[in-house]
């Protein structure tokens, strides 16, 4: 068995139908939990008092909001290397989800900057970098609806992809190579030391994975939409030309 | 209820941007798919009659 079964539209409709019930229901019941543990059952923070709470927001939203750019990405190497529709069905089906949670991340940022700078928003590296990171999923969606050819609409997006991927990795260094900014550091880090302490990190781990498991499940869904999407343009064409030559 | 004090509006401003946008999102893309489905049979119906 190879990944590249996968390719085929049949195939990962078949495979992924009985996945996004099941996707939707595990990452919405891990996000209630997180969200009722890190509300209700997590102290104030030293510095930060309460304001803490938006932690199980805005990390788990800004963290896919650069990694479903990273998804795309791949996705678009893909359709440019082997030109799996599938893979470019699938990077066009993440964006709407990664602009939702750049939005999420923004507006979750912009409130917390209030209540602890004193300041809805700075030019601020990572700020500036995530604003970019948003204007570029605009464009993205917008280039898809904008050509009506889908393989030469694909063709474009990856190449805006691949172009838009660094304001992604900067979005993700900018914290730590600009230390100018008003932003902290990463919450999250493979160093534990770096992390926040294990009462606020163990519910925002668990906001991540659902955060995740949703991301998952929207574009598992969407993806299969683009197929069906895909599959009936290609009949109605079909049962066009077959009145044509009756 | 946890007492937010001075910044409850933003806390709670959070949640509400969040859950609202998430369930936008879920709404409208579970909705893009039934009316996507339902075109879709009905295009492989005309194709077989």
């Amino acid at each position: 068995m190879s990944i590249w079964e996968y390719a085929n539209p049949k195939k990962f409709t078949a495979t992924v139908t009985p996945i996004i019930p099941w996707a939707f229901g595990i990452g919405l019941g891990l996000l209630v939990v997180g969200l009722i543990w890190g509300f209700f059952f997590t102290p104030a923070e030293n510095r930060q008092g309460e304001s803490v709470k938006i932690i199980y927001l805005h990390v788990p939203s800004a963290f896919l909001a650069i990694n479903a750019w990273v998804m795309m990405l791949v996705a678009s190497l893909i359709w440019v290397i082997r030109r799996h529709h599938v893979s470019a069905l699938a990077a066009k089906a993440a964006a709407p989800v990664g602009m939702v949670m750049t939005v999420i991340a923004l507006a979750t940022g912009a409130l917390w900057g209030q209540a602890t700078w004193g300041t809805w928003w700075v030019w601020d590296p990572r700020l500036t970098s995530f604003l970019i990171l948003f204007l570029f999923y605009l464009g993205y969606l917008a280039l898809w609806e904008a050509i009506p050819d889908p393989d030469t609409a694909a063709d474009l997006t990856a190449i805006m992809c691949i172009v838009g991927s660094v304001f992604a990795f900067l979005s993700r260094y900018a914290a730590i190579y600009w230390a100018q900014g008003l932003h902290q550091d990463a919450s999250l880090s493979l160093d534990a030391e770096e992390n926040v302490s294990d009462v606020f990190w163990q519910p925002l781990v668990l906001c991540l994975v659902a955060f995740g498991v949703l991301f998952v499940a929207l574009v598992l869904l969407r993806t299969r939409t683009e197929i069906a999407k895909r599959r009936t343009l290609a009949l109605q064409a079909r049962q066009r030309r077959a009145e044509v030559r009756v | 209820m946890p007492d937010l004090g001075i910044y409850a509006f933003a806390v709670l401003a959070s949640y509400a941007v969040t859950l609202v946008l998430l369930a936008g999102l879920i709404g409208l893309s579970l909705r893009q798919w039934r009316v996507v489905k339902a075109v879709l049979e009905k295009v492989e119906q005309d194709g077989q009659d």
